[in-house]
């Protein structure tokens, strides 16, 4: 007897199936790809703004693995930090393609994390019953703020030490313990090989970690709530007889096939990034960083990353140190209350009024404005415009409960068209 | 004996357990918070540093590190020291009031011998470090900058006694470290066997 191709399909099938049944009955693995991927029904109506929650989870599986790759060659002491970085550029093999990976994914991170939030802000994502899905995102940007914070002395460059040097000098400003805190976070009185070293552990242990597991409640949130759409309609309110929202598709395979395409679009952005512009003009890799840190040289001018501008921006255009640190740390708190500071019943900006889309507007112009001055050398006139732009950035969340009250939405269609 | 819970003693117990239980995570927790402080090592390194001042000339500036930080010594001329008066109402805090430095550098010179400044390099806003631009009415500060020390990062000026001006980022004076002299022309930063 010849086994026919056909036969020898049909027994693989049936291994493959009895392999999941056995391991079904000891772990849900079934139950959770239903739950979260063949039987998971989101509205048939996304557009491209809803394929950066994909993008940033695909740029998180970039990071860890560049980053563990990195690890392996990185010498996290003042005295090696900056050579064993120029040793992985020239001499370990592949090693420029896999630093310019993860400092180019650094970057591609906050674009896609930026337009994701942005996403949130134009369909009302925010909005009840998405607020903890809302809320888990916010910690997930502190969280990558404080991420690429610490990654960014790693190479002990000139730009990362001196940048450390001002954001730990941020706690300063706390009255009464200031100094102390702050001492405490360098572990020393100054930024030195200690501060490198914790640093180090911070960067790759301790906040991926706390990362990943946000991530993670952030998905379960959203799967439990299902996930909004541009008309801001709750397609569950619309079920067919089985319980599937008639306005949804599976996830799996018609929202994956759709993410597939947009994935592919953004690496063909990234790997031109990555091969022709890693340091993007000194946007992503700082020129000032290409010399090692020197703890008696200030470089002449001292900017953060470009995904950080706009709230240095604002940190700069206030005369008092304190008041600065506490509008900085407002300028990124706000949002966190997004849910309860709108008051208009309507989510989509396709139904909403003008008054929201204008603030809307000021809000992403300010943010886009505070960002490029962030990145200028000090003038008075840009403390000048910095202080103008700040007003918008503010107006939008703090005016919020007074302008949503006022203003008139159209009616919402019943049903996705 | 009844079926029935008793619910207050439940709810001592429990909060006898919550108690318990928290105040052994705040002891636990001590070791791991304490070894985030300065190690017995980075106190050592930060020992006090001696400086020859003899050979210092008129107007000159010697920069030297201790913890990490940058120490400026200027020798100030008559000219530099005349300039100190005449900037009171520009400054923000000209009686050193609000600012940190030891009780023997509280006068309008900010130093034990007029002559020589001893300030830190670190600007008191978000620690940077300011220039020294001693020039008086360069191009880029104007005509009123009589020299001093300017802040690059975010703009902040300070004059010769490391005075801050007014309307700039950073709140207080560049601090004066603890110093004292050992002998006619070494100074010793760091320590000033606990005069301040």
């Amino acid at each position: 007897m010849v086994a026919s191709a056909s036969d020898m399909v049909d027994s693989l099938g049936r291994g493959v199936n009895s392999l999941g049944r056995w391991i079904d009955a000891r772990f849900p693995l079934g139950k959770l790809i239903r739950e979260h991927a063949t039987e998971y029904y989101a509205s048939k109506n996304f557009n491209f703004w809803y394929g950066f929650g994909v993008l940033a989870t695909v740029v998180l599986v970039l990071q860890i693995v560049t980053g563990i790759a990195l690890t392996m060659n990185y010498k996290p002491s003042a005295a090696e930090a900056f050579a064993s970085v120029e040793y992985i550029m020239r001499d370990v093999e592949w090693g420029w393609l896999i630093r310019y990976l993860h400092s180019t994914g650094a970057s591609a991170f906050f674009i896609v994390v930026y337009l994701h939030i942005f996403r949130g802000l134009m369909y009302g994502s925010y909005k009840k019953p998405r607020e903890l899905v809302w809320i888990c995102g916010m910690f997930i940007y502190v969280c990558l703020m404080a991420e690429a914070f610490f990654g960014y002395l790693l190479p002990w460059g000139n730009m990362s030490y001196w940048g450390a040097q001002v954001i730990v000098s941020l706690f300063g400003a706390v009255p009464v313990v200031g100094e102390a805190l702050a001492e405490w976070i360098r572990g020393d009185f100054y930024i030195s090989d200690i501060t490198l070293n914790r640093f180090f552990a911070f960067h790759v242990i301790a906040v991926p970690l706390m990362l990943v597991f946000l991530v993670v409640v952030h998905i379960m949130a959203l799967h439990e709530v299902g996930s909004g759409n541009p008309d801001g309609i709750e397609i569950k309110d619309y079920k067919d007889d089985s319980g599937k929202p008639v306005d949804g598709v599976a996830f799996h395979p018609y929202h994956t096939s759709k993410d597939l395409v947009i994935i592919t679009v953004f690496l063909i952005v990234f790997a031109f990034v990555v091969f022709f512009v890693p340091d993007m003009g000194g946007l992503f890799l700082e020129h000032a960083n290409f010399e090692p840190a020197n703890v008696l040289q200030t470089p002449e001018h001292i900017a953060p990353v470009w995904y950080f501008t706009p709230f240095y921006a604002i940190l700069r255009a206030v005369p008092y140190k304190l008041l600065g640190v506490i509008l900085m740390g407002l300028a990124v708190l706000l949002p966190f209350f997004l849910p309860w500071l709108d008051r208009c019943p309507v989510k989509s900006i396709r139904y909403r009024g003008w008054i929201f889309k204008l603030a809307l507007a000021g809000f992403a112009v300010s943010f886009l404005v505070l960002g490029y001055l962030g990145l200028q050398p000090v003038s008075d006139t840009y403390t000048l415009l910095c202080r103008l732009f700040a007003i918008p950035y503010f107006g939008f969340f703090l005016l919020m409960p007074l302008y949503t009250s006022w203003e008139k939405p159209r009616q919402v269609p019943e049903r996705v068209r | 004996m009844t079926d029935k819970t008793d619910l207050s003693r439940r709810h001592f117990l429990v909060a006898a357990t919550v108690t318990t239980g928290g105040a052994g995570i705040v002891a636990a927790a001590v070791p791991f918070v304490a070894s985030f402080r300065p190690s017995a090592r980075a106190q050592a390194l930060g020992a006090p540093v001696e400086v020859d001042i003899g050979k210092m000339e008129p107007g000159a500036l010697v920069k030297v590190e201790w913890r990490g930080r940058v120490i400026m010594i200027v020798r100030r001329t008559e000219f530099m020291l005349g300039k100190l008066a005449e900037l009171e109402e520009q400054l923000a805090d000209p009686a050193s009031s609000a600012s940190l430095q030891p009780g023997y550098a509280v006068n309008p010179h900010r130093s034990i011998r007029p002559e020589f400044l001893v300030v830190e390099g670190v600007c008191t806003h978000l620690g940077c470090a300011p220039m020294p631009r001693f020039d008086v009415a360069p191009a880029d500060l104007g005509p009123d900058w009589a020299g001093g020390f300017f802040c690059a990062c975010h703009g902040s000026k300070f004059d010769l006694a490391g005075r801050v001006y007014r309307g700039v980022p950073a709140p207080t004076n560049l601090s004066v470290p603890p110093h004292r002299y050992v002998a006619e022309n070494v100074l010793l930063i760091g320590s000033d066997m606990g005069a301040s």
